[in-house]
């Protein structure tokens, strides 16, 4: 079994709330060495066997079009990763 | 004049906008998410909420749902469509209406009435109003911060895409204090605020006058059926 890995972050240049509180979260365990934290998301699709060029052509196919909005999202990395299982 | 609203699963604001058709004096058609058939309707309001649990973006999976391709195709060959909240957040998703919608900047849930001033009144949606009014209307949403790159920012303003604008208080960082949006031929209106809330006197925002009795809302739905009746 394969799974199709995509990943996907807010735009560098857009305020990401999420991540803004998370970065305060970390500043009251004491923690200072960082100065940003964002947030994305990752997609997993399981391929049963071999993920082939054709799931791989899908699986862009639908990062850019639904996983993923380009006004507010880049699609940053779309691979194959062999599952453990 | 037959004036559908799509409930998804998880919309919230589907039965007030219904209402607010028949008050307005058209007549409510509900349409349902998993189907591909408008029903015959003249106009479409996609409702507040929080279709399939907002899951992935808000209103991103709604904008791919079955009656939403017959939207889309209606919409494209001049049928009005209004998005409200959870529905303007579809209409961007679907590349309707531009831009993008995110997570409030303060990052917390914001429920008020809300004052916004009409910029544009050559809208379906907004010609019973005056250009340059100030009304009020509830508005609640964690994710409402409008946001564009600095080109489309640029063609919404040169163009007068901006339907209504945040006065007083910007609630949730949305560029140039946009509140809502219209397409070029502004049939299409997107905004973040719930007009079908303030339609009718002692359940609306407050006024200078009485408690709760505020219906700036209900302006813009009579605005639909005064059109299409005078067209």
């Amino acid at each position: 079994m394969a799974i199709i890995v995509i990943e996907v972050m807010p735009k560098k240049e857009l305020l990401d709330p999420a991540g803004k509180a998370v970065l305060g979260a970390l500043r009251r365990q004491g923690v200072e060495g960082f100065h940003e934290v964002r947030i994305g998301k990752r997609f997993e699709l399981h391929v049963d066997g071999v993920a082939g060029e054709e799931h791989l052509a899908q699986a862009r196919e639908m990062a850019a079009e639904l996983l993923s909005n380009g006004v507010i999202e880049d699609v940053i990395d779309i691979r194959v990763e062999d599952s453990p299982a | 004049m037959k004036v559908g609203v799509v409930t998804f699963p998880g919309s919230l604001d589907d039965r007030d906008a219904l209402r607010a058709i028949r008050f307005a004096g058209g007549t409510p058609v509900p349409l349902w998410h998993g189907e591909h058939d408008l029903h015959g309707v003249d106009a479409v309001v996609l409702p507040g909420g929080f279709s399939y649990g907002d899951y992935l973006r808000c209103g991103a999976i709604a904008a791919h749902s079955p009656i939403m391709a017959e939207v889309i195709d209606a919409a494209h060959k001049g049928m009005p469509v209004l998005g409200i909240c959870n529905g303007f957040q579809m209409l961007v998703e679907t590349g309707l209406l531009p831009g993008g919608l995110i997570r409030n900047d303060h990052g917390s849930f914001i429920c008020r009435d809300q004052t916004l001033r009409v910029e544009n009144t050559d809208t379906s949606w907004t010609n019973g109003f005056e250009k340059g009014q100030e009304i009020t209307i509830p508005l609640k949403n964690g994710e409402g911060g409008f946001i564009a790159d600095r080109d489309t920012l640029k063609r919404i303003e040169g163009e007068n895409l901006v339907t209504f604008r945040y006065l007083g208080v910007n609630p949730n960082g949305s560029h140039n204090d946009i509140a809502g949006l219209r397409n070029d031929t502004g049939r299409i209106v997107g905004l973040m605020p719930h007009p079908e809330h303030a339609i009718e006197a002692g359940f609306g925002p407050d006024t200078e006058h009485a408690m709760k009795s505020g219906t700036d809302g209900l302006i813009m739905f009579e605005s639909l059926l005064k059109q299409v009746v005078s067209a």
